[in-house]
């Protein structure tokens, strides 16, 4: 066993993050006012990453001794994790500053976190997606706190730390039963003993408590709880972060654990899965209705997207696979930009986040109100926008493996979802009150919210674009 | 048979017999005037019992985080050092890897201050 050169160019976009992570905490070290510089090396880094991602995508194999993927999944996953710390470091810059927490920190967390994604997305063995799992959620805890003056943010940062942390002990266990009942901790060998071993109580219990920490990361209910006050108090850049970035990874990892071929040969798992999912859907967007404040909002219709991406691991097909794909980075980017256009509105003391403070907004501000009523068109699944092809796709899936009624299920939910996401597009273009306060914003959160604008549109009508480079990796 | 083992029972029997009276010499010959100060237990002169909701400060915690960086580059380093001829230049340039990302995370909190107590 040896580590060669070659590893650390394979895995080429987690060596640059890596790299560009460092960097940024050395120049926060030696240099006094360095906010500005730390959020374009950020940048800069996280383009070459994608650049390294996109085009090393072909050469698929393995690294570091068979522990980390290269290429195919992983990169693909990487250019999305890549776009989600892109545009939250866009949108950050403007935000930051009027929360008085500009520290180059920010930008060298965001970094961390954008590594251990790629890490659980590349993990070829449970002990890299641990790793992977807790450098994301450590790097959440931390920057969920980041308001250090304010309350809620204290908060949030503790609620998600206790629990994330109580979750952790669920996963790390069935890590250890699975190693137990298969002797080996490579996914690649798990999945493949599950045919192999007779019924199994320590195996299926293994897999049980596996899926109680991922159902955690991914926001699924039952184990939803954290979810509304972490995304009320954190920062609303670092929510939208948490939300995208955090749930595609962890659903990386759920499709590379819990891939198709091993949910098609545990039956029980199959059937679980479908519960979580339908109950994520149907708690999340009833709960989301009542809702006033629209970042609380968001956080609830978070849990019921989590609820439509796992249709697509019932599924268990190749429709529901590349259904999820698609989904994550059409919901990465319209989330991102619906949390983007709050953050500019959101003044000093968490004022202007209820419905109200929109109303008539489409007057005032014609080019946000129209960026976000894309984004919330896209989330409520309206074609031809990016959101509904995701939910197509992973539905179509569901379809195919025998499980309509979770598909129904998912329909029904969506129509139940419009009335919230339209209330505050019929607000913010029917009403007239226009008392909500200049947003600030700076012409890079302004080029990103225009950037989510325009892939929400493109990857609605052009799907195939993303849809191609899927397609081949299954 | 057993005979041979006598020293070695006579041996047991003074070392057992010299440890009682080491322990117990002092209380046998010498003088006792006990006060409140004498018979608590000594603790580095803190108060030994004392209420536990008590405040102190952040700075301890942050000396505790400080030590823990360090306590777990040893825990790597020992197993490292001892397998070190078998790991060749992969060893020398992975643990190379460790310690200056290690130096880097030790320079941003000495230059921050947090090393100062005040």
């Amino acid at each position: 066993m040896s580590i060669s050169f070659q590893d650390v160019i394979a895995t080429g976009p987690i060596t640059v993050v890596s790299i560009v992570a460092l960097v940024v905490l050395i120049v926060e070290t030696i240099r006094d006012k360095t906010e500005l510089l730390t959020c374009w090396i950020s940048i800069t880094g996280l383009v070459l990453a994608m650049i390294v991602a996109f085009t090393s995508i072909e050469n698929t194999g393995t690294a570091y001794s068979g522990m980390v993927n290269t290429g195919g999944y992983a990169n693909f996953f990487a250019v999305v994790f890549c776009i989600a710390g892109l545009l939250s470091t866009m949108l950050s810059k403007s935000y930051i500053q009027k929360e008085n927490i500009e520290h180059g920190e920010y930008y060298f967390l965001l970094l961390l976190a954008v590594v251990g994604m790629m890490l659980m997305a590349a993990a070829a063995d449970l002990i890299i997606f641990f790793l992977g799992l807790e450098l994301m959620s450590v790097t959440f805890y931390v920057m969920a706190g980041f308001v250090r003056k304010r309350q809620a943010s204290n908060e949030a940062a503790l609620k998600y730390f206790l629990l994330g942390a109580f979750a952790t002990g669920f996963l790390l266990y069935g890590i250890a039963l699975l190693y137990g009942s298969t002797g080996t901790t490579n996914i690649e060998s798990i999945i493949s003993r599950a045919d192999i071993l007779p019924p199994n109580t320590t195996f299926l219990i293994g897999l049980g408590l596996l899926l109680i920490g991922l159902a955690f990361k991914v926001a699924a209910v039952p184990f939803h709880m954290w979810v509304p006050d972490v995304y009320e108090g954190s920062p609303t850049t670092v929510s939208g972060f948490m939300s995208t970035g955090g749930k595609a990874a962890a659903f990386s990892a759920l499709l590379l654990i819990f891939a198709p071929k091993l949910v098609n040969l545990v039956g029980p798992i199959q059937e679980v899965l479908a519960v979580l999912s339908a109950l994520s859907m149907i708690v999340g967007n009833v709960i989301a209705i009542s809702q006033t404040s629209i970042k609380r909002m968001l956080a609830y219709s978070s849990i019921a997207h989590a609820g439509y991406l796992l249709t697509g691991v019932v599924a268990a097909n190749a429709s529901g696979t590349k259904g999820i794909l698609f989904y994550l980075i059409a919901y990465t980017v319209m989330n991102i930009g619906a949390f983007g256009v709050l953050s500019t509105f959101e003044s000093k003391d968490r004022q202007n986040l209820t419905f109200d403070d929109y109303a008539g907004l489409s007057s005032k501000k014609p080019v946000l109100a129209g960026l976000m009523a894309l984004f919330m068109f896209s989330l409520s699944g309206i074609p031809p926008f990016a959101g509904f092809f995701g939910k197509y796709y992973v539905f179509v899936g569901a379809v195919e493996a025998g499980y309509t009624w979770l598909a129904i299920v998912g329909v029904l939910m969506s129509v139940v979802s419009v009335y919230y996401y339209l209330r505050l597009v019929v607000l913010m273009y029917f009403k007239e009150q226009a008392v909500i306060s200049e947003p600030t914003v700076s012409s890079l959160g302004l080029t990103a919210l225009v950037i989510s604008g325009v892939a929400v549109v493109e990857l609605g009508i052009f799907p195939s674009t993303v849809l191609n480079i899927i397609a081949n990796f299954f | 048979m057993l005979e041979q083992y006598v020293p070695i029972g006579i041996m047991m029997l003074f070392a057992v017999a010299f440890g009682i009276v080491l322990v117990n010499i002092n209380r046998w010959i010498g003088p006792r005037r006990p006060s409140t100060e004498k018979l608590s237990t000594y603790e580095s002169g803190m108060e030994p019992v004392r209420t536990a909701r008590e405040r102190f400060s952040v700075k301890f915690y942050l000396v505790a985080m400080l030590f823990i960086v360090f306590d777990l580059e040893i825990v790597f380093l020992y197993p490292w050092a001892v397998v070190f001829r078998e790991l060749e230049t992969a060893g020398i340039v992975g643990m190379g890897v460790f310690l200056i990302v290690l130096s880097i995370g030790f320079l941003y909190e000495w230059k921050k201050g947090a090393m100062d107590w005040h």
